[in-house]
């Protein structure tokens, strides 16, 4: 049928135009785009904790993706130079974000590189920011009589610490935050 | 020559090419078609009223709206309806399956979505259990309205009216049954999958790629029937409705495939691949079902031909070429190649032409005829969703201009036009669309015509609710984020009244939703108790 095959011909050719503009373009130029010199790739654990980042949805609150001036005031908050596409060679999947719900966090781990404010932070948010909406993660975290040989016990606020007994970070907890000190893109931004 | 001169080349050709190529599909001078839009009218009905939803009475008022308002009112009892009978009889058990799968989604995907809305102004409730964090609540409601309730019942009312549209009998109807089944499978696991953080990662694209391609094999399975249908079809050309239909279907398990090929997409380019994806599965496949349901219920309803067979052409190709490439603008300002930016701006706004082909070809069938709103329930929901793509289109290629993106970005305004469009529009007319077609397909009318009603009510109130108190959340959120003498903690505590607001509206739409579940609920019963004698409900169908 003669309009049937107009329809199908055409329909297929806007997808193509669409495909080539936003995937394969896109493709061709950042397939060969080197790593700076700067940017390590990441560990096992911090791969670990980039799951946990993934698995807990972190992305639908927290950009990863710092911009210029002409796009707002990122650098005036700390967040960092704007990002450029060399910076996330060793990023699968892609975590830049649409949602700044939370801070943009492709600094985080230069921002604020202690261990235990970050896992209290995870364990409370609102014992460091009391207006903040960010969950809580207790589920990453034991409550115990008394920490064992090895284990984290994470230094928290007297406003969030229990009566009893110490709270200690889960191996989970403990991967995620390497991942998000892992975030620290100082570096000066490579020529593209 | 430079990327961005050879870009700007084929985009003057591209435009041009689709011009003409438009223009060739045009036969002879003029109006190419003038009784273009009468296909989906058999010979003498122009000008009867059809909304299986309304009650006889209602019926009767909405005959005489049609009645005063079309220049040729309608001889009774000459058209005859027996190809159409046969099409509804065709899909009535599939049909079944894809709304009332769809219909428990919505249920699922509602809960998920209200307890991720009060979960942002009452960070501390539910915290104790991984799965219901809020990062898998959201991701739980957004995979399952969107993949769930959407796609399915978009399906489920693509698979009601291409029989009708091509007045042939359902054909393939077991690719139907097994795609659906497919679909509910690969959703099912892929939601379980989520919940206990298995996860791709991407927005729209989370559910793991071995469980999600069920749903390319599903959707595409669901297409079968069209292809084996067409070559049977009994019309003089095909109507709007199906080139939409036809499109979409072999769009979206394209898009689905590419987009999940493993190992392939990596750094920046799977951001814009993301957002190709995510922005055609709404403009290449959620977006062409309904309009096409717009394009076919709406001039049903009141018994008139679409005004311009012209120019529903023009906004269908307009949309095909505009639509797939707008997708970077979620990426406007990041560390993605700047030509592709200013591609999808001038494509999001580009979107205007087929958006304004659409809405005045609307407007000018309805016009005269507006008081059939009154009396049929099918119209209000379509025609209000009709609207909200107006709406959403308009607001969506403001919202990609730099200057207006600067402040929505990153914004809680995004969200409320998210809803906006795939609410507001899609899942409106999907509504309606279900209450014109599930009379037809379980041969019983809706058990309580004022459930219909409370359904409407509630879920404009709370879709009003939501929609205002997000955006201007959103919008001062933005303006916040862009004042660097406000610190960032101002931006979020800003809008949390408006977060409870946007709670409040998302109860009142839920309640809505458990409104039509449990009506569609009594109707099966009514259906199981009394099953209407064939001879009676063809009786109904010519008569209604």
């Amino acid at each position: 049928m003669d309009s049937g095959f107009k329809l199908i011909a055409g329909a297929l050719t806007t997808m193509a135009l669409a495909t080539s503009a936003l995937v394969v373009l896109p493709y061709l130029q950042v397939r060969d785009l080197e790593a700076p010199p700067e940017l390590k790739p990441y560990t096992e654990q911090e791969l670990r904790g980039r799951e946990q980042y993934i698995s807990l949805g972190c992305v639908y609150c927290h950009t990863q993706q710092p911009r210029g001036v002409e796009s707002g005031v990122d650098a005036l908050r700390g967040w960092g130079r704007p990002s450029v596409a060399a910076d996330y060679v060793y990023d699968s999947p892609h975590l830049l974000g649409t949602m700044r719900t939370g801070p943009d966090l492709f600094n985080i781990g230069a921002r604020q590189p202690s261990v235990d404010w970050q896992l209290g932070h995870l364990y409370q948010p609102r014992a460091y920011v009391a207006e903040s909406n960010m969950p809580a993660f207790p589920f990453l975290f034991e409550h115990k009589l008394e920490a064992e040989e090895g284990e984290h016990v994470v230094q928290l606020p007297p406003s969030a610490a229990p009566d009893v007994g110490v709270i200690v970070a889960k191996p989970e907890a403990l991967d995620l935050v390497q991942y998000l000190l892992a975030l620290d893109r100082t570096y000066p931004a490579p020529i593209e | 020559m430079n990327i961005s001169a050879i870009l700007v080349s084929t985009y003057v050709i591209s435009i041009l090419g689709l011009f003409v190529f438009i223009w060739s599909l045009r036969k002879g001078g003029g109006q190419s078609r003038p009784n273009g839009g009468r296909v989906i009218f058999e010979p003498g009905e122009v000008g009867r009223i059809e909304d299986p939803a309304a009650d006889s009475g209602e019926r009767d008022a909405l005959q005489a709206v049609s009645d005063a308002g079309n220049a040729h009112a309608h001889q009774p009892g000459k058209a005859d309806l027996a190809v159409r009978f046969e099409a509804d009889r065709s899909t009535r058990a599939p049909v079944l399956l894809l709304l009332g799968t769809a219909t428990l989604w919505l249920l699922i995907g509602s809960v998920f979505g209200l307890i991720s809305s009060i979960k942002l102004h009452e960070p501390d409730w539910l915290t104790d259990v991984a799965w219901l964090t809020f990062g898998r609540t959201r991701t739980l409601h957004l995979n399952a309205v969107a993949y769930g309730w959407t796609a399915l019942a978009a399906l489920g009312v693509v698979t009601w009216m291409l029989p009708r549209l091509l007045r042939t009998p359902l054909r393939g109807s077991m690719f139907t049954y097994a795609g659906t089944l497919l679909w509910n499978i690969g959703l099912g696991v892929g939601l379980y999958c989520v919940a206990n953080g298995i996860s791709d990662g991407m927005e729209w694209l989370e559910i793991p790629w071995q469980v999600g391609v069920l749903f390319a094999i599903g959707g595409a399975m669901i297409g079968v029937p069209l292809v084996l249908m067409l070559p049977r079809a009994r019309v003089d050309h095909l109507y709007v409705s199906v080139w939409y239909i036809g499109a979409a279907l072999f769009w979206f398990p394209i898009l689905y495939l590419v987009a999940k090929i493993p190992g392939l997409h990596v750094g920046v380019e799977q951001a814009t691949m993301n957002w190709w994806y995510g922005h055609n599965v709404l403009g290449y496949f959620f977006t062409p079902v309904a309009l096409a349901s717009v394009y076919y219920f709406l001039p049903k309803v009141i018994g008139r031909p679409i005004q311009s067979y012209d120019l529903s052409l023009l906004g269908f190709w307009t949309l095909a070429f505009f639509y797939g490439q707008v997708g970077a603008h979620h990426l406007v300002g990041g560390p993605i190649p700047v030509w592709l930016v200013t591609l999808s701006i001038v494509q999001s706004v580009m979107m205007v032409i087929p958006v304004i082909a659409f809405s005045v070809n609307q407007h000018q069938t309805m016009r005269g005829h507006f008081a059939a709103l009154k009396h049929s329930p099918t119209l209000r929901f379509v025609l209000f969703g009709a609207m909200m793509y107006t709406v959403a289109s308009v607001q969506g290629a403001m919202e990609a201009l730099r200057t207006i993106n600067n402040v929505t970005h990153f914004t809680h305004f995004t969200v409320a036009h998210a809803h906006l469009g795939l609410y507001g529009f899609v899942a409106m007319v999907l509504f309606g669309a279900a209450y014109f077609a599930l009379p037809r397909v379980l041969d019983v009318e809706w058990p309580k015509r004022r459930l219909i009603d409370l359904h409407f009510g509630l879920v404009l109130a709370g879709f009003a609710i939501y929609i205002v108190t997000l955006s201007i959340g959103g919008w001062l959120q933005g303006l916040a984020l862009l004042d660097p003498a406000r610190s960032f903690i101002e931006s979020v505590t800003l809008t949390y009244p408006y977060l409870q607001g946007r709670s409040l509206g998302g109860l009142l739409m839920t309640f809505g939703h458990f409104v039509f579940a449990y009506h569609f609920g009594l109707m099966v019963l009514a259906r199981l108790r009394r099953p209407a004698p064939i001879a009676q409900a063809q009786a109904e169908v010519m008569h209604g």
